[in-house]
Formats: C-alpha cells, sequence, structure tokens
C-alpha cells in the first residue's frame, strides 16, 4: 500500500500566535502523478506547500518520503532530498543572468585545482547545462543564456523558474501557481511542461487558482478548507463546479 | 524566428522563447551599458583625463603626474574595495575609515608601547579590523539591524576607542622608520620612467583583482550579488544569506585593517586623527563607480574608477588653480548624476 505513495504527511499543524494556519492536515501524493491542491484564500495551502518544501517547520505531525520519515528544517535539506519548489514570485535575483539563476547555490567549480583550490566557477558547463534543460523544457533557443533574468518577460522568468526544478528535482516538483501570471498562450505552454515533467516519472504538487487548468492536468484533486484536507477528487468523477462548491463550502463533504 | 530550432522542440506555442530581443541601438547601448557598469565610469576617468591634458598639457599629462593621483586614491580605493562589498548587498559601512585608522593605531602601539614585533602588531592589526567587521556582520546578519544603523554606532564606538586608546598620541615617523620599518613597507616605491609607483598603489591594484576574481568567477561572489539583489528569493533559491553577509562584514573589516597598514605608509606616522572623511569618500567613489546603493549591481572595478574620478578632478582642478570647493561641488552633481543614471539605465533596459 505505502509504496503507492511517494510523499505523505499526517496531522500537521502550524499556529502563528493564535491563527491557526494548518490543523492536522493529512497529505498523500502518489508516484508520478500530478496532485492539484486548491483551496479558498486563506484556507492555509501555503502553509501545507511551505511545510513540504522546508521553508517553514510545523509544530507537529509527521511527514514521510518513500516511506521513511524525513525532517525538513529548511529549503536546503527538502532539495537534497530531491523536492523543487517553484514559487509564485519565482525567487529569482533579477540582476544575474538565467544560467546563474538556475544554478543559484549549487554551482560547478571547474575541475582540477582551479576548482579546488581557487574555487573557479565553470562558466562553461553550467550554460551547457542550463541551456539544455531550457531545450528540454521546449523553452526553445537561447540567445544569451547569460542575459540578466530582468530583461525577461514573465513567462520567460517562469521558464527559467520551471528550469530550475526540473534540472535538479528528482522525485517532487512543486510548483506554487505557475499560471497566475500568464496570459493564455504562455500557460498552455506551462501546463504542457507539467505533463513533460510528469512523463519523467516526478511527481508534481500544483496550487492553483484556476479550474480548467487543474482539471486539465491533475491525476488528483486535493481539496483543502479551514486549515486541513476536505477531501480527495477524482477529476474523472466531478466538475469544476462541484470542485470549486467543496473548497468554498457551498457543498459539504460526506465520506462515501 | 530560428527554423532550427523550432524543428526540434515539440510545442509550438510562443512560450518563453528566448529569441533575440529586437532593440535599436539606443537600446543595445543600454543593455550594454546595464550588464557593463564599469564602463560608464571609464569614460568618464578617460574623458576627464583628456579634458585635464589638453587644458594644462604635460604638467597633468605626465607619467608622474599621473601616477600621483594612483598614490593620491590609494587609501581611499583600497577601502572602496571593502565599501564596494557591503554596498553590493545592500548594506553600507560608515565605520570603514575608523576600522582602518583604529587597525593602524593598534599596529603602532602593539609595536611601540608593548615592544611586540611589528610583524605580529600588523597581524593583530588586521585580527582587529576583522572582528570590528565582524561584529557588525552578526548584528546585520543575524541579530538583523538595519546596516546602516549597526555601522554608524560601529563608527563611534570604534572612533572613540581609537582616540582613547591611542592617547590621542602621534607615532612620529622617524621613530617607526627606526625601530619598525616594516610597518611603512607600503609607502616604498618603483620608479619606472617618471612614473613613481608606491607598493600601496601596487597593492590597490592587487587587492582589486583578487576581490574582482571572487566576486565573478566564485560561487561566494554570486551570492554575494544574490543576496544584496533579493535576499528572500536567494535564500529560496539556498543561498545561506547569513553566511554571506557575515563573510562580507568581516572580509570587508579585514581590508580596512590593511588600509590601516597601508596608511602607515602613505603618511610615514601613526596618526589618529587621520581619515576622518574616509567613509564618505569610499561610498561616493561607490556611487560614482556605477554600483547601485539598492544591491546586487555593480563591481569593484567600477570604484576604482569611481576614485580615481575622484583623485583626477581634484588634482586636475588645484592645478588649475580654482578654489577646492569647486571639486567639491563637482563631486556633488557628479555623485547625483552617476544616481539617476544608475535609475535611467535600469528602467530603460529591463
Amino acid at each position: 500500500m505505502t509504496s503507492d505513495f511517494l510523499m505523505t504527511a499526517e496531522g500537521i499543524t502550524k499556529t502563528y500566535g493564535r491563527v491557526v494556519a494548518m490543523d492536522g492536515v493529512d497529505f498523500d501524493l502518489r508516484r508520478g502523478e500530478v496532485l492539484a491542491v486548491i483551496g479558498d484564500n486563506g484556507a492555509g495551502k501555503s502553509t501545507l506547500i511551505k511545510a513540504l518544501s522546508g521553508a517553514i517547520v510545523p509544530d507537529s505531525g509527521r511527514i514521510t518520503l518513500d516511506g521513511k520519515p524525513i525532517r525538513l528544517p529548511n529549503t536546503q535539506a527538502a532539495r537534497a532530498l530531491g523536492i523543487e519548489t517553484v514559487y509564485q514570485d519565482l525567487a529569482l535575483s533579477p540582476s544575474l543572468s538565467i544560467t546563474e539563476n538556475i544554478f543559484m547555490g549549487r554551482e560547478l567549480r571547474r575541475r582540477g585545482p582551479l576548482g579546488s583550490v581557487l574555487r573557479m566557477l565553470d562558466q562553461e558547463r553550467m550554460d551547457e547545462a542550463a541551456r539544455r534543460e531550457l531545450r528540454e523544457l521546449g523553452l526553445l533557443t537561447i540567445q544569451d543564456i547569460r542575459q540578466p533574468v530582468e530583461t525577461l518577460s514573465g513567462g520567460q522568468r517562469q521558464g527559467v523558474a520551471v528550469a530550475r526544478a526540473a534540472a535538479f528535482g528528482s522525485s517532487v516538483i512543486i510548483l506554487d501557481e505557475p499560471t497566475a501570471a500568464l496570459g493564455v498562450k504562455e500557460s498552455r505552454q506551462v501546463l504542457q511542461i507539467i505533463k513533460d515533467i510528469r512523463d519523467r516519472g516526478i511527481s508534481i504538487i500544483l496550487i492553483s487558482h484556476s479550474m480548467p487548468h487543474v482539471f486539465e492536468v491533475a491525476d488528483r484533486i486535493h481539496v483543502h478548507r479551514l486549515g486541513r484536507r476536505l477531501c480527495v477528487l477524482d477529476p474523472g468523477d466531478c466538475t469544476p463546479s462541484d470542485a470549486v462548491a467543496y473548497m468554498t463550502g457551498a457543498k459539504s463533504w460526506e465520506n462515501t | 524566428m530560428d527554423q532550427t530550432h523550432r524543428e526540434e522542440t515539440e510545442p509550438s506555442e510562443d512560450f518563453a522563447q528566448f529569441e533575440p530581443q529586437r532593440r535599436g541601438w539606443l537600446g543595445k547601448t543600454l543593455y550594454f551599458i546595464h550588464t557593463h557598469p564599469a564602463i560608464i565610469p571609464l569614460a568618464v576617468l578617460a574623458a576627464a583625463i583628456v579634458v585635464f591634458g589638453l587644458v594644462l598639457g604635460t604638467r597633468f599629462f605626465s607619467p608622474f603626474s599621473l601616477t600621483l593621483v594612483l598614490q593620491q586614491v590609494m587609501i581611499v580605493g583600497i577601502v572602496a574595495i571593502a565599501q564596494t562589498l557591503v554596498i553590493l548587498t545592500a548594506g553600507i559601512d560608515l565605520s570603514v575609515g575608523a576600522i582602518m585608522v583604529c587597525s593602524s593605531v593598534v599596529m603602532g602601539q602593539c609595536t611601540f608601547r608593548y615592544g611586540l614585533p611589528p610583524e605580529i602588531s600588523i597581524v593583530i592589526g588586521l585580527a582587529f579590523g576583522t572582528l570590528c567587521g565582524l561584529v557588525s556582520g552578526i548584528l546585520v546578519a543575524i541579530v538583523r539591524l538595519p546596516p546602516f544603523i549597526v555601522t554608524l554606532g560601529m563608527w563611534q564606538i570604534v572612533l572613540a576607542a581609537n582616540f582613547l586608546y591611542s592617547r590621542n598620541e602621534t607615532i612620529r615617523s622617524q621613530d617607526i622608520a627606526d625601530q619598525a620599518p616594516i610597518l611603512q613597507f607600503f609607502g616604498r616605491n618603483i620608479e619606472v620612467g617618471g612614473a613613481v609607483f608606491t607598493y600601496g598603489v601596487i597593492a590597490m591594484l592587487i587587492l582589486a583583482a583578487v576581490v574582482h576574481y571572487l566576486l565573478t568567477c566564485t560561487a561566494w561572489g554570486r551570492h554575494v550579488y544574490a543576496v544584496g539583489d533579493d535576499p528572500k528569493a536567494a535564500e529560496l533559491a539556498g543561498v545561506r544569506s547569513r553566511n554571506v553577509l557575515l563573510t562580507v562584514y568581516a572580509g570587508s573589516g579585514l581590508i580596512c585593517g590593511f588600509a590601516g597598514w597601508t596608511l602607515i605608509g602613505r603618511l610615514g606616522s601613526v596618526s589618529p586623527t587621520a581619515g576622518q572623511l574616509t567613509n564618505i569618500e569610499t561610498i561616493t567613489a561607490v556611487v560614482i563607480g556605477g554600483t547601485s546603493l539598492f544591491g546586487g549591481r555593480g563591481s569593484v572595478i567600477g570604484s576604482l574608477f569611481g576614485a580615481l574620478i575622484v583623485g583626477t578632478f581634484s588634482m586636475g582642478l588645484r592645478m588649475a588653480g580654482t578654489d577646492p570647493q569647486w571639486t567639491y561641488l563637482l563631486i556633488g552633481v557628479l555623485i547625483i548624476v552617476a544616481v539617476a543614471f544608475d535609475h535611467f539605465v535600469r528602467r530603460a533596459a529591463a
């Protein structure tokens, strides 16, 4: 049974002062699936995502990866386990280049004494890897992989952030509202990228407000309400308006 | 659109294609300036040298005079390297001058009051500078106080400590030359033709090259920029901003301590009253050198150009016989123009 699940969480709580952001959340993610997480504003879904990506440490509860309990004291710990996150504000450094952003925090050094003694970065190797990753994601040609990220459009920046996650995420990629700031065409491309990444066997957690996007790519839908999981929907069995109804409380969920 | 790449990839939507953006010549120029922030200060410096050279002739445009500018900006140049590191992280260090002077006093007092070998005194002075920087670093990175306030406090504390500890006494040049000449090491020089290069000037150039290398070719350097650019983004991308800030402030303190050693070479004596304006002068050099006070943009080479611009203006105007106030007036204009230009380029190129 458990081998079905790549990542699980049980009874996670987090309070900020008197505000309860997570009230015993359960969560599970299957291998190679796209799991959408939906919920109204303030339902606590971003707190859940932060807990899963190591950005916050929950007050109590248990998180497992591959059946083994894990601790995520910081984002570096999560990344070391192959869990990558694309934050809504992308977490890019605007004045640094595409390559530098993709490799930020895990730069490659030159081989030999240049790297080990003089700590010299291997620009060529990083440029090559960054170019390859962007090409594989269908982000087409890069005229200048060293151009500052601030000279790119919103969609291109999203592409860089996703490429960074895809380049290093070996088990789970978390995408927080990846289409929120994009136009129709750009959104379509992001959805395509999500499918491509899933086809590589990587599990994806997708946080989104856009029901059409959720229903297009999700294998299952985790509905978050009032600081906990209300239910998990199968997009084949329900309609987007059902999902919205559950999420807003217009329709209550009875366990079958 | 690039046909070959189009064929390699299935998705045919127009998302995130990094095809060459069409820019006019103005756009191209701005983009180039944007990505090479030291180019404008270099142009200003070159223009200043040409203009003063034409007006003043060989009196100004001689190897001797031009290398004299280098000697005069040496102290500010070295400390500006430290200042650049801090400003790149979107901080500011008002205590650089005080740390420099106090380090030189520590080196002098250790040698003359406690009778330590001067080499040991120098190490103690350098350690003192590093420690001052580290204290600021801890207050900024861990206690999370604003750099302006932290270094404003450090400035007063270190400066007062400097006067108290030195009892406001100067150690005379002749005594140093007799008993501990190594303290004046950076005052020695080599002459090539009419050009005079002090060891201090050479040290400044080497130090700038080393720090430039660290900033551009190592992961640490890229993290300095990332932390200055957007600390939250850097942290989320896996940069340990705390360590970056600690090393930046400690490194800045170390460079200031080193500047204290070169200061003895420049003055000959150890004087607790020296370098009172160094903090402002270095901030001026850094800003004119094209480094953004908002962090994440700039270079030590630019700061060196900035210091040289100030040095060239002061010497050129003095030789032309103008009131020295004109120098300050011009530098003031230059600062505002530099910052305004930075804003303009950034907005236009982004």
